[in-house]
């Protein structure tokens, strides 16, 4: 509209534009988990755009990992999604051992399941907690962590490591758990299992904590599939998939013999799976899906995540007895400078965050042609700018905590 | 205390100003020591309970096991800092901004009555000068979010401004309740016309003042941007809000107006609703009959009597203690809830707010009109008993009826029937102002 129509007075009314305001969130923002930089364009408080830029955690892991050999390298991984560095192993070992076509012994399978779903607790405690933090409660915060402690030092017993654990190797586990790790465990997953309805009183049914993230950055379940959207995100969205249910026979037959649910809403009765009885607490349920929650908002895949985390505590008590039952062996690590076939291998694994898959090239070297890895989180972030379109600006850290992303994994 | 000074040191001449100038400096150094020390008391408080909450034990090196000085070691620390003023920041405003809000917080101490004379300044309107104060308060927060040049900033200030036209009104329309139910806007007076047992607190004076009891500790909440509505600086959101380019003392002394402005309001209720500087149980008053009379001259006279003395000291205490009450529920309260949106937070207090305060309004006036059965004694007491109880007119019938009208330090007691004529004298003076007081 140009200036000349400045008569009549209906024009100038709709002419009149405020401007909108470019604003940095990040890297150095408390509530971008770590160093994310999200670049905002707002009308007001009004979020038109977003932008996220990434690189600031970039550590060239996939380069370093052409110069080392594949047993060397797992510390590497560590680094990526720290809060799971168990699962990161996890993943690589994995990786590396389809590559070599190698398999660890009975005991070392059952191990690995503890671990893994140990540090998948961990990740989601602390998942839970920041996402208190970056709605404004602090305190389910410091009480996440409190139990998080209780996971490290079990850790530290372990491995003695209690964040980048390097624990989990090709071929095995550096070291088989200590005497009376399991007894200390389950000793753990008792008084644990008594404090998730705290959590539950805290943030899940506060009538706040509802109102803040019910309803609020909807991910549709065509569009989780469609942005390569994984693990709590995808399920959040009701999207019944899982890999250590649908994954690689490689994988999923560390699940072999035990029971557990995919958590997803099923879309018809709009409920949750009950297979938490006797494990969340005698005679409580979980908590009832609020009315103002719609399926993929944040609401629900901060749930998704807590009722894994009781999934993970009953897939924990199985793993011990059975870990318990076995003897022998929990299978070597492959030696330092061991040599990898001619070939390539390529495994996803259902890693806390989502799927994380490690990509191995080699040319029959002791150190891969090439490595690359693919990050669950990466995909997850991308969502971000499609679902703050609109919102207030109160609540980009809601939907971006939601997300749970790590910045270790997306750079790497 | 002028007129001690000028007596005893400046004499009545020329300097007589001097005297003026000392005593309102003495009065000013006061006020800020208690309020500040308070304040810091509160921080303590905050980290110490927030501690326990979160099971943590909270600071316990300095000052003992109990971390008593972690405060002042703090304040130590910021007042060390630098003073850094941002390039982009509009200098004045960013300076100026702290005072603002530092002044008007602790300003609004002079009307709040600890106890029955425990108070700096006498003032007949108190309850609208407090909230007009406490008002002013937000002009700090819009300044230096405005002033700092940072966007977060201006979020922070633009929320701010947002908050304020909403809580205000349903906080207005709470506070007029126990003043339309004492007739009085005097703080001083609706404390003690809830004197007596528990049922006379005007809390439990009707269903409506209950509910209007707690709609207004919402508001007050919101009032001192405590959490759940810390809109204004919202650490996930804004990073620091309106004070995020701000350090060290002008930092702090954002922080110590938040605190003190958070007993400021909980004092509020205090006298507003929970009966002010009476227990629950008059101790006081049976204290003080043992100790010998007491309606004769409060704490506030000049060389009250002993059990005067008695009656303020335990008025002060219960004052405090419910005050730090207050003050801990909102401790608690930030402790244990996230944080509302900024539209939330506006239809809260429009949406929800003004219609239940308004209701209450409604409700609690109907109550005393249609003289519905209370707890409280509040109509068997004469008003004007509690009335102006401080205002010049009272106090020179109190002179004229002294046996030694012109000797301040009459220690004798004024006798029972001086009483009886001043409240008659004082009646009279209000009918012929034609009911002004």
């Amino acid at each position: 509209m140009s200036a000349t129509n400045i008569d009549d007075p209906r024009i100038v009314e709709f002419d009149v534009r405020t401007d909108e305001m470019l604003i940095n969130m990040g890297p150095q923002h408390p509530s971008t988990h770590g160093v994310l930089r999200l670049a905002l364009r707002t009308d007001g408080e009004i979020v038109a755009d977003l932008e996220p830029h990434i690189g600031y955690l970039h550590r060239c892991a996939e380069k370093i990992g052409e110069n080392l050999t594949a047993r060397q390298f797992v510390p590497y991984t560590d680094r990526m999604d720290y809060l799971a560095a168990m699962n990161m192993n996890l993943g690589w070992s994995l990786t590396i051992e389809k590559l070599l076509d190698h398999d660890v012994p009975e005991k070392g399978r059952h191990l690995r399941v503890l671990i893994g779903e140990m540090n998948r607790v961990a990740s989601h405690l602390v998942a839970m907690g920041t996402y208190g933090l970056d709605l404004g409660a602090f305190s389910p915060f410091l009480y996440a962590f409190r139990e998080r402690e209780k996971i490290l030092d079990l850790f530290e017993k372990a491995c003695g490591a209690r964040l980048t654990y390097s624990y989990i190797a090709p071929g095995g586990a550096t070291a088989d758990l200590p005497g009376g790790w399991t007894a200390e465990c389950s000793e753990f997953i008792n008084q644990f299992k008594k404090i998730i309805p705290e959590f539950h009183t805290l943030l899940t049914t506060n009538a706040i904590f509802i109102a803040r993230t019910a309803g609020i950055g909807v991910l549709s379940p065509r569009m989780a599939i469609d942005y390569g959207c994984t693990g709590p995100v995808l399920r959040g969205s009701g999207v019944y998939h899982d890999l250590r249910f649908h994954g690689e026979e490689r994988y999923t037959e560390l699940y072999d013999g035990y029971e557990f649910d995919v958590i997803c809403m099923d879309s018809e009765t709009g409920k949750y799976p009950d297979s938490h009885q006797g494990v969340y607490k005698d005679g409580l349920s979980y908590p009832e899906v609020p009315s103002d929650a719609i399926l993929g908002d944040c609401w629900h895949r901060f749930y998704v995540r807590m009722l894994e985390v009781v999934q993970s505590v009953r897939l924990i008590e199985q793993s011990i007895a059975k870990y318990d039952a076995c003897s022998g062996s929990h299978g070597e690590p492959i030696k330092l400078t061991q040599k990898l076939p001619l070939g390539e291998a390529y495994l996803e694994t259902e890693a806390p965050r989502g799927q994380m898959g490690f990509y191995v090239v080699s040319d029959g070297q002791s150190n891969p042609w090439r490595v690359r890895a693919r990050s669950s989180c990466f995909s997850n972030l991308y969502v971000t700018a499609p679902l703050c379109r609109g919102v207030l600006l109160a609540d980009v850290p809601a939907v971006v905590g939601s997300l749970d992303v790590v910045m270790g994994e997306i750079d790497r | 205390m002028a007129e001690f000074f000028n007596e005893y040191i400046f004499g009545n001449g020329p300097w007589s100003w001097l005297g003026y100038v000392v005593a309102a400096l003495i009065a000013c150094i006061l006020v800020i020591h208690v309020v500040a020390v308070g304040a810091m008391g509160f921080i303590w408080l905050e980290r110490k309970v927030a501690g326990r909450i979160q099971d943590r034990l909270g600071p316990t090196r300095v000052g003992g096991k109990f971390g008593w000085l972690q405060t002042l070691a703090d304040g130590i620390k910021l007042i060390a800092k630098e003073d850094f003023t941002p390039d982009v920041a509009d200098r004045f405003l960013f300076k100026i901004a702290p005072y603002v809000a530092f002044a008007a917080s602790f300003s609004a101490f002079i009307a709040l009555p600890f106890a029955d004379g425990v108070v700096a300044n006498h003032v007949n309107t108190a309850v609208f000068f407090v909230l007009a104060v406490l008002g002013l308060e937000v002009f700090g927060v819009i300044l230096a979010g405005y002033g700092s040049g940072s966007k977060w900033s201006l979020f922070g200030a633009m929320r701010e401004a947002a908050q304020v036209v909403s809580y205000e009104v349903p906080l207005g329309m709470c506070v007029v309740v126990p003043v339309f139910l004492c007739g009085t806007m005097n703080l001083t007076t609706i404390g003690n016309m809830q004197e007596g047992f528990i049922t006379n607190w005007l809390v439990f004076n009707d269903p409506f003042t209950f509910v209007i009891a707690m709609v207004y500790f919402t508001c007050a909440t919101a009032s001192v941007n405590r959490a759940p509505f810390d809109l204004a600086e919202a650490e996930s959101e804004l990073v620091a809000g309106f004070h995020t380019e701000y350090s060290g003392l002008r930092w702090s002394l954002f922080f110590m107006a938040e605190y003190g402005s958070m007993f400021l309001v909980s004092g509020l209720a205090v006298i507003l609703f929970f009966g002010g500087s009476n227990g629950p149980i008059p101790v006081g008053d049976w204290l003080a009959n043992l100790l010998g009379g007491v309606k004769e001259g409060s704490i506030g006279a000049n060389l009250p009597s002993l059990g005067a003395i008695t009656v303020g000291v335990i008025g002060v205490a219960n004052f405090i203690l419910k005050g730090v009450i207050g003050v801990i529920v909102m401790i608690w309260i930030r402790w244990t809830f996230p944080r509302l949106r900024i539209d939330q937070v506006m239809s809260m207090c429009l949406k929800y707010c003004v219609p239940i305060a308004a209701f209450g309004f409604i409700g609690a006036v109907g109550w005393e009109v249609l003289d519905l059965p209370t707890p409280n004694n509040l109509d068997e007491k004469s008003r004007y008993e509690y009335h102006e109880k401080w205002s010049h007119e009272y106090l020179e019938t109190q002179q004229q009826t002294k046996p030694a009208a012109n000797d301040r330090h009459a220690r004798q007691a004024v006798p029972t029937e001086a009483i009886i004529t001043t409240v008659a004298v004082s009646q009279n003076a209000v009918e012929v102002n034609g009911g002004k007081q």
